[in-house]
């Protein structure tokens, strides 16, 4: 089950990228790129040669493939269509946090590699982001754990579903901070546009500004993997329904993966009309609009720890 | 017969001292040094070692030298030995790292005793039974660091750095022999089984609690006794800065622990709201301060404040566990806080290291004069990688280990019943989750600048790689800092039983958990594997790269940097240090440090380049430190014009005094 | 059902908390009117919702005026007025707003810590309609004081009276003449300040209430 969600979330990825442009161009009255041009676009990339800068270190050969693992990994212990994941005790939600972590970490010192100034603003700027979005997310943790009693992902799905739960108001604000935070670290609008051209409004593009070739095709790859990992964790938190328990048998696994498509088919087009219908932030404002997150998951978070019944 | 023979190391690292000072001009001494200390500290290692996994009671030996009726008592129980084995390692690593760098000390006369000396008295306060043993040798240990500081004292700074460090030391001991008197009492009993014995009331226990955190908390560097810190260990040679940063701090910490929790005894709740504060305030602080920072070995030193933050978070969440009587939650939240001790000290050293292999080669500590190293020297380059990687808290390094358990006894912080702890404990959570995102934003500042990138001055290109003693102890440790982080099940393990010791009960026994997983709770609440995710990691890494290379494409070549079409050849237009902390520096700063930015464009046409200045001024410093230093010099000056006065002047002195005296014992009878 | 009815009203007091926070953190003038059309709509949605579950019809006047004037005609109103005066489109704050929205949380937590103890006797609903209710004033209160713009003052005046609202219909009984009263004199003071804005805007050409201080009396 374990290798059948992993598999099916790297194969889920680009046609999420897919839709999201798709939806976008609709609103605009546009056709819009072919449903499935990110995997074409991922083949093209992987079969091309590496045009590697004279001043690159082994670090920045090696960095692609260090993201995309760390990523995939995360992604791989979210549920999606079920529970009981064989490695989900390996590691819980804070891990999955932390490996995220890795994978920026990498991401931003590859940007520094090359001793381009473009690479320099796309790092500085993202360890910016990451220093409040990366608190914030912990906080939403900690109202989710607190709320579930375990930092085990499956469990806290298995807790949410309780009825006994019911609508409470840490769980809203931990929502509105998740989605908060799942915009920025996914370097979607309002943080970063992810279809600019220019580069003083980059801040993921001005790091990979260098890869080309198989490199970059397996960093837009992990970064669509991304997007589906946190999609996943809100469906897999806030809409937890239709997630089969393990062991449950192939009738509720299929309808378990038939309900994830729809719920990665709702976000997508959220995110589409959402990303059309509000501007990108300057850069200073980022910085204001993740540390209300961040009081939002503080709040949350101290609302748990004062009482069991309010929020 | 464990603490004698310890007790013959030390003896053996004194008299190697006494013996270096003789025989110090000549070349091969450092060596032959440097090799013995190296056995030395790995044999006390090892027995230190021993002792903490049998898990024996405590063994005891009292010596007929020192204080007539009192004679030296040393003890070896639990928390020793777990101390011993973290500064022995960080000792033994440093000695092999000395007997590279050793070779290319300028003044070996002034190094070579004293940091035999130094061991020896870190040694000698983790053994300590008796107030004055304590003193004695936290005196000694003080002093021939401080010596160590003062050996380039030609240098700019340095003198100025000795001098800080001297008064701050003095400052602590003071508070430290208050809080000992305080603890013996009126019947003088200064053997630490009579203070154990002894039920001190709440007053004097938080007035011990107090000295001790001056005492024991300014060595360790908590805000705000923390200014010495980034000033003198960056001044001592490179493998002392370690032994610094790494390992006296955590000297400290076991100070604090002895007193606050093993002399004093039951803590009040409220000691560990104090405690947890003190060390939320100073993580984000250091962290802040190292953001700020261009120099190298003061971003690591700032970065140490940060840790021992960490360290205090933890304890104090043991001591607010304790006094509300959840023993479980306690040792949790102290095996953490111990875990961490031990992984700061391995990363920390390591860091340090690297930072001396690159002053070593290009004579720099500046990052803004460094960069593209990662060319000239690979594995300084790598495991200094590592040890960034195992600092910033990622997996499967251990930083993450123990700050996932710190996470997790934050976690079981509701159950506390005061108010004031349900309030402070989620903002503590939130500073240390934001100074740990920060620390890695830090840490990809510090690699980056001075790795990454290229060259942006002639001694950054003609770098040479450093010898391989140097590199053998980075190795060393980065191996370490990966084995701690994958198989974290075993050190949890062997802190059991000071946790034992300490809370009365210790963690479930992670031997028997299946996978090598970590469980700390239960296995319902949450579970850790580093080795299952380090190999999983791997894994996936090497399959998407053999996938790719079979049915892709393998072909690579190399050409000029693309940058957007404008490439520059000047490796200035790269991010600089202090170009890369700028938007941290206005989101964080402007408040905090009075951050502010000036630019002076040239005019058009002008030949000479705009400038930016950037000011940064320390309010602490300012509040905290130059006040009193401005008084005593003022109150100096007054009583220095008693140097210059007449004759006359002195004799009506000497006659008012002994007026005052008569008169004074007229009154008094 | 009584699960849900508890629910819902807790949900609404903890949305109007989230407002009030959405009103701290926005920088120009026309996205905090709409955020405060927001604010007086959840109002009217929980006061609503208490006069379903409390079986009080007279509320359902309450929810309809706080909707209506609060949510539909006062925006509008400053809308105009912010059109014909012309002011500056952004609100400068005090302190910068990342620091406001930490002071929130701050004031978040006393009110927390104030009314939890006290209300030990109350009912759970009653007791968190209470601490919110607090929470919402001295958030209003924040606002006050943290801007330099006259109608973002006004704007944190009226949602102090917000925070009233919930906290009465929490506690059982609150007669409708108080509420008719209560909304005219609100309608009674925003004429007033609207009669003083055009004044002030008129000798000063700005509305910046730091630059009036210099024109107090005291100072010669």
């Amino acid at each position: 089950m374990q290798f059948v969600q992993m598999l099916l979330v790297l194969a889920a990825a680009p046609l999420l990228t897919g839709y999201v442009r798709k939806v976008k161009a609709h609103i605009l009255r546009r056709q819009g790129p072919p449903l499935l041009q990110p995997y074409r676009d991922l083949l093209r990339l992987l079969k091309k040669d590496v045009v590697l800068a004279e001043s690159a270190s082994w670090f920045f050969r090696a960095a692609p493939y260090l993201v995309f693992a760390a990523t995939w990994v995360a992604a791989a212990l979210v549920p999606t269509f079920a529970t009981g994941l064989i490695f989900s005790h390996a590691a819980d939600v804070i891990a999955i946090v932390a490996l995220l972590g890795s994978a920026r970490f990498v991401l931003a010192l590859a940007g520094l590699d090359v001793g381009t100034s473009f690479g320099g603003i796309g790092s500085s700027r993202e360890m910016m982001i990451a220093s409040l979005a990366e608190p914030a997310m912990l906080m939403v943790v900690f109202t989710l754990s607190l709320l579930a009693g375990s930092t085990q992902l499956s469990f806290i799905a298995a807790a949410l579903q309780a009825p006994e739960v019911g609508l409470r108001v840490s769980l809203a604000m931990a929502l509105v901070a998740l989605i908060m935070v799942a915009l920025a670290e996914n370097a979607r609008i309002p943080v970063d546009n992810p279809a600019t051209h220019l580069e003083l409004t980059m801040v993921h593009e001005a790091m990979i500004l260098e890869y080309s070739g198989r490199h970059l095709a397996l960093i837009e790859l992990a970064s669509q993997v991304k997007l589906v990992l946190y999609i996943s964790i809100i469906a897999c938190v806030f809409l937890p329904w239709g997630i089969a328990i393990a062991g449950a048998g192939v009738a509720a696994y299929l309808a378990g993966i038939a309900l994830y498509a729809v719920k990665l088919a709702a976000a997508g087009l959220a995110l589409g009309v959402f990303e059309t219908a509000i501007a990108k932030m300057r850069v200073f404002r980022v910085s204001d609009f993740l540390g209300a997150a961040l009081m939002l998951g503080l709040l949350a978070t101290l609302l748990r720890f004062v009482s069991a019944q309010i929020g | 017969m464990a603490l004698r023979l310890l007790l013959g190391c030390i003896a053996a690292l004194l008299a190697m001292g006494v013996l270096a000072v003789a025989g110090a001009r000549e070349r091969r001494t450092s060596t032959v040094v440097y090799a013995l200390a190296l056995l030395a500290t790995a044999l006390a290692l090892l027995l230190a070692l021993g002792v903490l996994l049998a898990g024996a009671p405590a063994l005891r030996l009292t010596l007929p030298i020192g204080v007539p009726w009192l004679g030296a008592h040393l003890r070896l129980d639990a928390l020793s030995a777990f101390f011993l084995v973290v500064i022995n390692l960080g000792g033994a690593m440093a000695s092999l790292y000395g007997l590279g760098y050793g070779a290319h000390e300028e003044a070996p006369a002034r190094v070579l005793p004293f940091f035999l000396a130094f061991l020896a008295g870190m040694n000698l306060v983790l053994l300590a039974d008796d107030a004055f043993t304590f003193l004695f040798s936290w005196e000694f240990m003080s002093l021939a660091s401080w010596a160590l500081v003062m050996a380039h004292h030609r240098r700019s700074g340095n003198a100025g750095a000795g001098y800080l460090y001297l008064l701050m030391a003095s400052f602590g001991t003071l508070a430290l022999i208050l809080a000992f008197g305080l603890l013996a009492g009126p019947a003088g009993g200064y053997e630490f089984a009579a203070m154990r014995a002894a039920e001190p009331s709440a007053l004097m226990g938080t007035a011990v609690l107090a000295l001790a955190l001056l005492g024991a908390g300014s060595k360790a560097g908590i805000v705000p006794l923390h200014a010495w810190l980034p000033l003198a260990h960056p001044a001592a040679p490179s493998h002392v800065s370690a032994l610094m940063s790494g390992v006296m701090t955590k000297v400290a910490v076991y100070g604090f622990v002895r007193l606050v929790f093993d002399l004093v005894g039951a803590p009040l709740w409220w000691w560990g709201a104090i405690v947890a504060f003190i060390g939320g305030v100073t993580a984000v602080l250091g962290v802040l301060h190292a953001l700020m920072e261009h120099d190298l070995k003061r971003l690591l030193a700032y970065h140490t404040v940060e840790n021992i933050g960490i360290i205090f978070i933890g304890l104090g969440l043991a001591a607010a566990f304790a006094a509300n009587h959840m023993q479980a939650a306690a040792a949790l939240a102290l095996t953490a806080a111990l875990f961490h001790v031990f992984n700061h000290s391995v990363f920390k050293s390591l860091l340090f290291f690297g930072a001396g292999a690159v002053l070593g080669a290009t004579g720099e500590r500046d990052m803004e004069r460094l960069g593209g190293l990662i060319h000239r020297m690979p594995r300084t380059a790598f495991a200094f990688l590592v040890g960034s990687a195992a600092i910033s808290a990622l997996p499967p390094f251990n930083g993450f280990v123990s700050e996932w358990l710190t996470f997790q006894a934050i976690l079981l912080s509701p159950a506390l019943p005061q108010w004031l702890l349900k309030f402070l404990v989620p903002a503590i959570g939130a500073a240390l989750a934001l100074s740990a995102a920060l620390a890695a934003a830090c840490f990809v500042k510090a690699f980056g600048v001075t790795f990454l990138g290229r060259p942006r001055s002639d001694v950054a290109r003609r770098a040479q790689e450093t010898d391989r003693f140097s590199l053998g102890a980075m190795f060393v440790l980065a191996a370490l800092c990966l084995v701690a982080g994958a198989l974290p099940g075993y050190f949890i393990d062997a802190l059991g039983p000071v946790a034992q010791a300490l809370v009365g009960v210790h963690l479930p026994a992670q031997r028997g958990v299946d996978w090598l997983t970590i469980v700390p709770i239960a296995r319902s609440r949450s579970s850790y594997n580093g080795l299952l995710v380090l190999l999983f990691v791997a894994l996936s890494a090497f399959l998407a790269a053999e996938a790719i290379h079979r049915f892709a494409s393998k072909r690579l070549r190399r050409a000029p940097a693309w940058d957007c079409g404008f490439p520059d050849a000047s490796p200035m237009t790269q991010y600089t240090a202090g170009s890369f902390s700028q938007p941290i520096r206005r989101v964080f700063g402007s408040v905090l440090f009075r951050a502010r930015e000036r630019v002076h464009m040239a005019p058009p046409g002008a030949a000479q380049p705009s400038q930016l200045h950037v000011d940064l001024r320390d309010l602490l410093w300012e509040t905290l430190y130059l006040p009193p230093a401005r008084f005593v010099a003022a109150l100096a000056r007054f009583f220095n014009r008693a140097q210059f006065l007449t004759i006359r002047a002195y004799l009506t002195l000497v006659f008012g005094a002994l007026v005052a005296l008569l008169m004074v014992l007229a009154v008094w009878q | 059902m009584d699960r849900l009815a508890f629910d819902v009203a807790h949900l609404c007091a903890g949305a109007l908390v989230l407002v009030s926070f959405m009103l701290l953190y926005q920088d120009r003038l026309t996205g905090l009117i709409n955020t405060f059309a927001v604010h007086a709509l959840v109002v009217s949605v929980s006061v609503a919702w208490q006069a379903y579950i409390q079986q009080a019809p007279h509320l359902y006047i309450t929810a309809a005026i706080a909707l209506g004037i609060k949510a539909l005609v006062i925006p509008l109103a400053l809308h105009r007025i912010i059109r014909r005066l012309g002011i500056h489109r952004t609100i400068e704050p005090v302190v910068s707003i990342g620091q406001t929205m930490l002071a929130g949380i701050g004031l978040v937590a006393l009110s927390v810590m104030v009314m939890l103890p006290v209300t030990a006797q109350a009912g759970t609903l009653a007791r968190e309609d209470l601490a919110f209710a607090l929470s919402v004033i001295l958030l209003g209160l924040l606002m006050m004081i943290s801007r330099r713009n006259a109608v973002s003052q006004v704007i944190g005046f009226m949602s102090i009276e917000n925070g009233l609202i919930l906290a009465a219909t929490g506690a059982k009984g609150m007669p409708l003449v108080v509420e008719i009263s209560v909304a005219f004199s609100i309608l009674i003071a925003l004429i007033v300040i609207g009669i003083f804005l055009f004044r002030i805007r008129e000798r000063f050409e700005t509305v910046d209430i730091h630059l009036l201080h210099e024109h107090r009396g005291e100072q010669p």
